[in-house]
């Protein structure tokens, strides 16, 4: 009767590891479903589709005048000239397949492989090479979207014609290009040097990442020395009365504030009160900065806890003051776990979104910051503008600026790590 | 762009530590007695040079604009100024705009473009003027000061106390600035909607704001909805997180090898690291269609906005936070209590059942307190993931909107700020805030005693 009664007792304990293993490895799963799902979409953003352009640099459109005057140039009919050789590429499909002629709407539908700003790629190569107008020359533009999406398989071609983005006639169109290696693969370089667009092929997240730089600068200027001093006052000089335990309790309770409050508090005191200008790095870092403010305080608190009191007793003992010994001998001490703190603190503040949501940092804004003071957006705002966006080319894209993200954050969390190990004591 | 006076402030605090310094060393003998270093005198010098003159410029700077803007209101002609207060700002906005040579799409009186040119000439000048002026009396009494009788050195490091002081105050004064902020605008909020009328209405839709001579819609601003779809997603999320999250951390405390330990614990704590917009996305480009098309082949129908994908995306996020605190209060379980148990013959799992769990029991609710705050609190993956339309339901599948995704929609792209609407936001801010406060002390609270209990 024990015998069976303990074997009753070893299958629970059993199960109840299993249970224990279920749940970890369920964990792990998400996490490798969440970082996988991302990586597979995203990763191929980082590659785009152009297509090589026979163009015919007509002095009669380009420069009428001959006098090679780049003002001039700058405002020919640039479209003239790129829809031209566009459908130079359509007539030489059509005289393959022994086609008379393309009717409009076919035309529609073939400048649509090519991305809205082909013009803009032309005439910047005609004023770089001024020397060549006259000339056929090949200039690579950015095929649009569509074609991206295709060649990347991220398109369903077995669907219906009329379900699908893509017409038959697009496809072939494409694959006479590809047959006649006009199309190519490239890294996508413009990813990273351009602002955000209407278009997808064409946006950038290089805004976002000067912004979201910005703002981490504002941040860290405005957090670390007051999140360090206000450790140390804590710490090392506080009286023990009511109202130090006041402020204890109250960063306790600031760390855990949602994030969204602090947007509101942004939006009411940084926005509407000082009248800093909305969207800005300026105001936008000042509210992360409140925010990460409890953070590098209780982690410099801790850092500068273990260091041991001896060291501040023999300081004294030569004859140091409290505030001599505090700053010539605990600090340098503390150092080390102060910024793997903030380092923490800082990974935080750059994936936060939702109180820049507030101050008006998800916005549609092309051009690239310049101080702190320009509309701006930051990295998770343009993935989150992005990932709103109807486009399939946006999906890619927003993987990939998740990626880089991530990426940002892996590196910050890295050097954290790094720099705890190396500097790491045992007393 | 850095002011002019700035420069100057830097540049005399430069030269008053070097002449203090030396100052210093004519006029005094230093011995063991004497109240510093010369570097010490120099400080000293230095620092009533640059602080209170640039303190003043700050503040000049910041209030000056406040009183301009009131004088070029006033300037402007009684016909064409207008009633309202926006259109004030709005007129007084395109007076600045002009002033500083933009151009401006609406008309504005000339005169009170050159009055504030005028105004603003003025406060240049004498702000400028002034801080040199403060700057170089402190420098010449400073100076005056230095003699042996001075202890520079205690003055430095009771001035460093007051900014060590003055830093920790920040953060009291951040608490007090979103008190003051969300209460501000809530009691104008309750002036327009009945307190109770928001808190049990049954109807949200804030976007038919109430306006002056507008009947008032009555139950427009219900908020009882809202927190029923937060509830519900939450307690998703709790479904998911809970138990996942519990076993977790009672295998790794108990069960697993040290090694095993050392890997898996800072893997499930990168779940916490990841940013919140990417769980949004996560939620919005996978889980949600997973659970749409999941549903539809089973035959019935779901939203690809529905709670239960918020949800459950939510709850893996909180995991890491109800393990990693689980696994402290389980680890902090005296060894004792452990041995007894087994010495009276009782298996690892009964031990952990019948003893560590009741031992652990109330930092376990504390964590699950923390994670549930998280979880209200959370804003990214409900505006990805969850719905706008304000239902009252029980049906996880259905589209739920939350608090925060109200915050966010209401204030988002709106310029104007004195409507209900924007209010109605900050009524939502105020109860998100008081209701995750609340959880957080309470679990702060449980968590010191229960630590005390067995340090």
């Amino acid at each position: 009767m024990n015998k069976d009664l303990l074997k009753k007792r070893y299958k629970k304990e059993k199960r109840f590891i299993l249970i224990g293993r279920i749940a970890v490895s369920l964990t792990i799963i998400f996490l490798v479903i969440l970082l996988g799902s991302i990586l597979l979409r995203g990763i191929s953003g980082f590659y785009t589709t152009n297509i090589s352009l026979k163009t015919n640099l007509l002095e009669e459109i380009i420069d009428p005048a001959q006098n090679k005057n780049a003002d001039e140039i700058f405002k020919a009919s640039w479209r003239k000239v790129s829809r031209t050789a566009i459908y130079n590429i359509l007539d030489d499909y059509n005289d393959s397949k022994n086609i008379e002629k393309s009717t409009r709407k076919e035309k529609r539908d073939f400048i649509r492989l090519f991305s809205r700003s082909s013009e803009f790629y032309v005439r910047d190569y005609t004023l770089k090479n001024i020397n060549n107008i006259g000339e056929v020359v090949t200039i690579n533009v950015p095929a649009s979207s569509l074609v991206d999406q295709y060649l990347k398989g991220k398109i369903d071609i077995n669907l219906d014609e009329s379900n699908r983005p893509i017409s038959d006639a697009q496809i072939s169109w494409i694959n006479f290009m590809v047959e006649k290696k006009m199309i190519e693969k490239k890294f996508n370089v413009s990813f990273f040097s351009n602002g955000d667009s209407r278009n997808s092929e064409e946006a950038g997240i290089l805004g976002a990442m000067v912004g979201s730089f910005l703002a981490l600068m504002v941040t860290i200027i405005a957090a670390f020395p007051l999140g360090v001093m206000s450790a140390i006052y804590l710490e090392e000089f506080a009286p023990k009365n009511k109202f130090t335990n006041l402020i204890e309790v109250n960063i306790n309770n600031l760390a855990a504030v949602p994030s969204i409050v602090f947007g509101l508090l942004g939006l009411a005191i940084f926005l509407n009160f000082f009248g800093l200008p909305r969207s800005s790095p300026l105001a936008g870092g000042l509210v992360l900065a409140l925010m990460t403010l409890p953070t590098i305080i209780i982690s410099s608190r801790v850092a500068i806890k273990s260091v041991p009191p001896s060291i501040r007793e023999a300081a004294m003992g030569v004859g140091a003051s409290k505030m001599q010994s505090v700053f010539h001998h605990v600090m340098p001490l503390a150092i080390p776990g102060i910024l793997t703190g903030t380092i923490i603190g800082m990974a935080r503040a750059l994936g936060e979104t939702a109180p820049l949501l507030m101050m008006g940092m998800v916005a549609f804004i092309v051009d690239v910051p310049q101080s702190i003071t320009d509309p701006s957006t930051v990295l998770p705002a343009q993935i989150f503008l992005w990932s709103d966006q109807p486009e399939r080319g946006f999906e890619e894209k927003t993987a990939s600026a998740t990626i880089i993200l991530l990426g940002f954050l892996l590196t910050m969390n890295a050097l954290a790590v790094f720099l705890r190990y190396k500097y790491e004591r045992k007393w | 762009m850095i002011p002019l006076p700035i420069y100057f402030i830097i540049f005399l605090g430069i030269l008053s530590y070097i002449f203090g310094k030396n100052r210093s060393k004519k006029k005094i003998t230093f011995n063991k007695n004497t109240g510093g270093q010369p570097s010490h005198y120099g400080y000293y010098c230095l620092i009533w040079v640059t602080v209170p003159s640039v303190i003043f410029f700050l503040l000049w700077q910041v209030s000056s604009n406040h009183f301009i803007d009131i004088a070029t209101i006033n300037s402007i002609p009684k016909e064409i100024l207008p009633k309202d207060v926006t259109l004030q700002k709005l007129l007084l906005e395109n007076i600045i705009i002009v002033a500083k040579g933009g151009k401006s799409l609406a008309e504005v009186p000339s005169e009170s473009v050159d009055y504030f040119r005028k105004l603003k000439f003025i406060s240049t000048v004498a702000s400028y003027s002034s801080t040199l002026i403060i700057s170089l009396i402190f420098c010449f009494l400073s100076f005056r000061k230095i003699d042996p009788s001075l202890m520079a050195k205690n003055a430095i490091e009771r001035f460093i106390l007051s900014v060590l002081f003055i830093s920790s105050v920040v953060a009291i004064l951040t608490t007090i600035g979103i008190i003051m902020s969300l209460i501000f605008e809530t009691t104008k909020f309750f002036n327009n909607v009945n307190f109770f009328d928001y808190l049990f209405g049954l109807q949200w839709s804030p976007q038919t704001a109430l306006r002056e001579g507008q009947v008032a819609a009555e139950g427009a601003f219900g908020a009882l909805p809202v927190f029923a779809g937060t509830f519900l997603i939450t307690l998703i999320a709790m479904l998911l997180a809970g138990p996942i999250g519990l076993f977790s951390a009672i295998y790794l405390a108990e069960y697993a090898s040290p090694i095993t330990r050392k890997i898996i614990k800072p893997t499930i704590e990168v779940l916490a690291g990841v940013p919140t917009v990417v769980y949004g996305f996560f939620a919005a480009l996978v889980v949600g269609p997973f659970i749409r098309r999941t549903c539809e082949s089973l035959g019935f129908s779901a939203s690809s906005e529905s709670a239960l994908a918020a949800g459950l995306v939510m709850g893996i996020m909180i995991i890491p936070f109800i393990s990693s605190l689980s696994d402290d209060v389980i680890s902090a379980v005296p060894q004792s209590l452990r041995e007894a148990s087994y010495g009276v013959g009782a298996t690892k799992s009964e031990t952990i059942k019948k003893v560590i769990i009741p031992a652990a029991l109330p930092g376990i609710v504390a964590s699950f307190m923390l994670a549930i705050s998280r979880a209200i609190g959370e804003t990214m993956i409900v505006v990805m993931a969850a719905g706008l339309s304000a239902k009252l339901t029980a049906n996880p599948l259905e589209s739920v909107t939350t608090v925060t995704v109200q915050i966010v929609t209401l204030l988002v792209g709106d310029h104007e700020f004195d409507s209900t609407k924007t209010m109605a936001a900050f009524a939502l801010g105020i109860t998100l805030f008081l209701m995750t406060l609340l959880l957080n002390i309470i679990a702060l609270r449980v968590v010191r005693k229960y630590r005390e209990k067995y340090e």
